[in-house]
């Protein structure tokens, strides 16, 4: 395989299908996804975008098809060993660590890292999660428990912590959801620092103002197939799109 | 070292020194077989909060580990005449082996269908064992102790000294677990596993982990009552008794913290031989609900939660 080469893209979808039983929830999905891409991935409720996260992060396996990440098939690897290789995801529905406070969710991240030669001591590690959570605008409720947080809180901290274990790809199902429009540009800006040159981010969002601002690509879902796929304009004028949003 | 660590070591050399100051110096046999128990149950809370407290898998089996450990003791002695220390060592490897099959479970079950499970594997063992004619079977088996080896002068000292060694042994495991990034591991998944596994925690292997060490500590700490008590049957060895009582004591502590377990095993360990002693040993199970359930609705965190509400440092002992 060719990992280090710069036209391979970071993460390859290779006709993943995953069906629950009768109901096929992703049917036959082929993309890729570049370093440092910013794609959004948009569809109506139930047409697969979380399944999709769920077979790239690991809580699913795809029943079809292949998973490639850095050129390397992941699509059996567990969660954990994906997390290492470098896929961090935060959840539509917040999953903090309850019983801890913010800096030890992200310590959590640190601890299990897979590259560990700057966070030998625990020492290192504390400040490599401040000084993440001072660039997410966390550093003041680090010591806080994570059941007291407001819910953009918990949004910033999930991001915090999937930062945290040090990703190429990372994945945000939904942070906005449920956050008023200046909590929604705070956490858009947010995601357009995290994303960059080595961080890929794939931005699964209902806010369309949002995916617009945010994605060079956008990649739209209807009931488990891919409809369209281009730039936002391309994606916003397309026929299928605005019929599965708005109906025929 | 920390100096937390200076302390914890300097705390249990001077905890065995006196431990065998008394078996050299009391003539008395009695507080040493009461005591015996207390320091076996606080091996045995320590060990299941590895499980039952860090990770959240809460282990009602811990009766299966005990008899097995029990009745490895037995065989190695019957068949081998083995000494007391590798009676020991072979029941924490049969312990562990067993922890890494309760471990397996884990990969499917969790909650009340992993307790549940773990009732039923006792259950599973004991009646392999009731029909096991050359350790006894249903009836029993009735074991001669060895001559006690020097400087103690009764088996039941020696016993209270090797009980007393592996409440140290138990303790530091527990403590490095906790102290060290494999409890945070432990936490986190007892929080959300799906969200520990995606934060790069390798669920799996911890629970294995967990359940080895929980397991054969267990087991390493029931060992030694067939030579306490010079007699095994499955009916005592494998009582529902043990998995009750130490998962109150453990609850009733408190398992955020090691201490906790030691804590509720001393108080009930303690309030169960007074009991035994003053009323009848029947009452036990009576005052153990009762102070499960006062603790449950008053202090649902334990003496160590119910010490930091007081001293205002919630519940992060």
């Amino acid at each position: 395989m060719t990992a280090s080469s710069p036209e391979a893209p970071l993460l390859r979808i290779d006709a993943v299908t995953k069906n629950f039983g009768g109901f096929v929830a992703l049917d036959n999905i082929n993309v890729e996804i570049r370093k440092g891409e910013r794609f959004g991935l948009i569809g109506p409720n139930g047409s697969g975008k979380t399944t999709l996260v769920n077979c790239i992060s690991g809580a699913l396996r795809p029943n079809k098809g292949a998973v490639l990440f850095g050129g390397e098939d992941i699509t059996l690897l567990a969660a954990n060993q994906r997390s290492h290789s470098g896929i961090a995801r935060s959840f539509q529905i917040p999953r903090p660590f309850r019983s801890m406070t913010v800096l030890e969710n992200l310590m959590v991240a640190l601890d299990f890292a897979a590259r560990r030669e700057l966070l030998e001591t625990e020492t290192h590690r504390r400040d490599a999660a401040m000084s993440i959570l001072t660039r997410i605008g966390l550093a003041s409720k680090a010591l806080v428990a994570t059941t007291t947080l407001t819910q953009v809180e918990l949004r910033k901290m999930e991001l915090a912590r999937a930062m945290a274990t040090g990703p190429k790809l990372l994945i945000s199902d939904e942070a906005m959801a449920g956050l008023s429009a200046s909590e929604v540009d705070e956490v858009l800006d947010l995601l357009m620092s995290l994303g960059g040159e080595d961080v890929a981010v794939i931005m699964i969002e209902h806010i369309m103002q949002a995916v617009m601002r945010f994605s060079e690509r956008v990649m739209c879902l209807d009931a488990g197939r891919i409809i369209a796929i281009g730039t936002p304009a391309e994606v916003m004028a397309n026929a299928r799109v605005q019929e599965a949003y708005l109906g025929s | 070292m920390q100096r937390s660590s200076i302390l914890f070591w300097a705390g249990a050399v001077i905890f065995l020194a006196v431990v065998f100051f008394m078996t050299q110096s009391l003539r008395n046999e009695y507080p040493f077989f009461a005591g015996y128990v207390i320091l076996q149950f606080i091996v045995l809370s320590v060990a299941w909060t590895i499980l039952g407290g860090y990770a959240g898998y809460v282990n009602f089996g811990t009766n299966a580990f005990f008899g097995v450990g029990v009745y490895t003791a037995v065989l190695l002695f019957k068949a081998l005449g083995a000494p007391l220390g590798i009676q020991i060592l072979a029941a924490a490897v049969v312990g562990g082996l067993l922890g890494l099959g309760v471990g397996l479970l884990t990969l499917r079950m969790r909650g009340i269908f992993f307790s549940i499970a773990t009732i039923a594997l006792a259950i599973v063992i004991e009646t392999a064992i009731t029909n096991w004619r050359f350790v006894g079977g249903a009836a029993g088996i009735q074991l001669q102790r060895p001559p006690v080896m020097p400087p103690f002068d009764s088996y039941v000292k020696m016993l209270f000294f090797v009980q007393a060694l592996m409440v140290v042994i138990a303790i530091a495991i527990t403590r490095f677990i906790q102290n060290s990034r494999i409890g945070r591991g432990l936490h986190a998944l007892r929080d959300d596993e799906l969200a520990a596994e995606c934060t790069g925690v390798p669920t799996l292997r911890l629970k294995l982990l967990a359940c080895v060490i929980s397991g054969a500590l267990i087991s390493a700490g029931g060992a030694p009552a067939a030579m306490y008590l010079q007699f095994a049957n499955p009916d005592s060895a494998f009582n529902l008794n043990y998995s009750v009582s130490v998962l109150a004591m453990s609850l009733i502590g408190g398992t955020a913290h090691w201490i906790g377990p030691v804590l509720g095993a001393i108080l009930l360990g303690s309030t169960q031989q007074l009991l035994a002693v003053t009323i009848s040993s029947e009452v036990n199970v009576l005052v153990l609900g009762l102070m499960l359930v006062l603790f449950v609705v008053a202090a649902p965190k334990g003496i160590i939660g119910l010490v930091g509400r007081l001293t205002g440092k919630g519940g992060h002992a």
